[in-house]
């Protein structure tokens, strides 16, 4: 009986974190449809309900009512399967982000691996969609995204290692904790610029978007979907792109505390200030989308290995000996 | 504890089956993917026994990256379906013996192995993964690793270096003909490098000097 009270009670928590995570990814399309447009002077999607914020609900029903095709070369079990795995992955990832000091699903020792875990496996959805497509343009997506999220996450992890020597825990809520005096931005500016663009790189959001280079592969490996398969896609890639903006001001810009402790800011909740930031971020990310023309993939794998990588490396080695110069490293 | 048990064989069993399947089926690609399942099952094992640290580390080295690069291999070499498969297939292989030879031999190594096994009750209170509830496993693993076993640690860095930088050295090629970018030059060009303005007089022409 009481096995049963848990597992509803787990469930009902679930719940409560991946509804409005889904509402705020249908919100946040629309939100880069609208900054996208606003910088080249269009209206953007604005009809469907006020504002248009209802226009990625008409989107996802369209899509619900299309008719899935399958090519008949395709390998279906597992081009059926790359979908679902994008998009579990995605949520899954969600499960340790504390939205403040209270809602967290599961506080976890090994929080931000778990985080990087989850991300790497990410390229699996990709790589299976590609391939399974049995064509060429969704293998060749696949291939270059593939190689894409693998290095950029090298980098992204020595930019997390940065933080955890300053924070001297690998649990979440204490790298948010650790900022209270200070966020990590400021003595790790650089850092924040090169987590922000690997992240870009990450996700597969412009000026980084070659797996999807629309002028060259069509759509990458999503060329062969259609109906609720692509939905389910897209709805993955956003979610990520949500969770590595939630990454990043958990990182960097001091996950739910407010920006100064004076009185009327710090009475206001710790979620209204995680999601804030997390908003910033993905304005950041949408004007990025909007405003930058898209990197040859030579000079984006240049760009990984041989300035961020190298870059990164150096900072960690300065951090490191400030901090045991100083004698400042955590206890 | 039910609960607890449960997921022990849930997992385990899709261990157990997700690796004969990597031996078993035809498709490479679909062995690779079995590979996958079965790397992360085990890493559920070793958070399930309360070694967080250890599951995670199993996830990115081996799932985020080692598998990758073996999916990628499979991929590009496209010996994806095994149409010669040994048991199956008509034609006589010469690999048997020797599969049978080397295959036999572990075998005996893990009769050994196993037939000398003894298990100790104290074994949580072997001397340097003392468990200590104050202290997370990161913290725990971290004090052994880069106290007591620190030149080991670092000659396995070292080994690894060396053999990356050798992985390099035996496919780099020299190639004729290739067109670099060479990103100082392009942007420390000046407008004296490549332009020149030359008063033009009538009917002379220019010459070009290049």
């Amino acid at each position: 009986m009481e096995l049963i009270y848990i597992t509803l009670n787990e469930i009902y928590k679930i719940l409560l974190l991946i509804i409005p995570i889904l509402v705020s990814v249908a919100l946040i399309v629309w939100f880069d449809r609208r900054v996208w447009a606003f910088v080249q002077k269009r209206k953007g999607p604005n009809v469907v309900g006020p504002f248009g914020l209802l226009q990625t609900l008409a989107d996802a029903l369209k899509y619900i009512f299309k008719e899935i095709i399958i090519p008949a070369s395709a390998n279906k079990v597992v081009f059926i399967l790359a979908p679902i795995i994008t998009m579990t992955l995605a949520l899954s990832a969600w499960a340790v982000i504390p939205m403040s000091e209270k809602i967290i699903i599961s506080d976890i020792n090994v929080g931000i691996l778990y985080i990087f875990a989850i991300s790497s496996l990410g390229v699996y959805g990709i790589i299976m969609g590609g391939w399974a497509s049995n064509s060429k343009y969704p293998f060749f997506g696949a291939i270059r995204s593939a190689a894409q999220m693998v290095s950029y996450e090298v980098s992204i992890g020595i930019i997390i290692i940065n933080v955890l020597l300053c924070v001297g825990s690998l649990n979440l809520k204490d790298i948010v904790i650790a900022q209270e005096k200070m966020w990590f931005v400021v003595p790790l500016f650089p850092m924040f610029v090169i987590f922000l663009i690997s992240a870009l790189a990450e996700t597969n959001r412009p000026p980084f978007d070659l797996p999807e280079a629309e002028a060259e592969l069509v759509a990458g490996y999503q060329t062969e979907y259609s109906g609720m398969m692509y939905a389910m896609f897209w709805l993955g890639e956003y979610a990520n792109i949500l969770l590595l903006c939630a990454l990043g001001s958990i990182l960097f810009l001091g996950g739910w505390l407010s920006p100064i402790d004076v009185y009327p800011l710090n009475i206001i909740p710790g979620v209204f200030w995680m999601t804030f930031k997390i908003l910033l971020l993905f304005f950041l990310f949408a004007i990025i989308k909007a405003i930058v023309p898209r990197y040859r993939y030579d000079q984006l794998m240049r760009l990984g290995w041989k300035v961020f990588l190298p870059f990164s490396l150096i900072y960690v080695v300065l951090t490191a000996s400030f901090l045991v110069y100083f004698d400042l490293l955590p206890k | 504890m039910i609960a607890h048990a449960i997921f022990f064989y849930f997992f385990s069993i899709i261990a157990i089956i997700s690796a004969i399947f990597v031996i078993v089926s035809r498709n490479t690609v679909h062995a690779v993917f079995f590979l996958i399942l079965d790397f992360i099952s085990i890493a559920c094992l070793f958070i399930m026994i309360g070694a967080e640290f250890l599951g995670m580390m199993m996830l990115i080295v081996y799932v985020g990256a080692v598998a990758v690069l073996f999916l990628f291999v499979v991929m590009l070499m496209n010996v994806t379906e095994q149409k010669l498969s040994w048991f199956r297939g008509t034609k006589k292989s010469g690999h048997i013996p020797t599969g049978l030879i080397v295959g036999s031999v572990i075998l005996l190594e893990l009769v050994v192995i196993a037939g000398g096994w003894k298990y100790r009750n104290t074994f949580s209170e072997t001397k340097f993964l003392s468990f200590d509830e104050n202290f997370t496993n990161t913290h725990l693993i971290g004090n052994v690793m880069y106290t007591d076993y620190i030149h080991l640690f670092q000659v396995s860095g070292i080994i690894l270096l060396l053999s990356m930088i050798g992985a390099i050295v035996l496919t780099y090629r020299k190639r004729e003909g290739v067109k670099k970018q060479n990103y100082f030059d392009q942007v420390s060009r000046e407008r004296e490098d490549s332009v020149k303005l030359v008063d033009v007089e009538f009917d002379k022409g220019v010459k070009v000097d290049d």
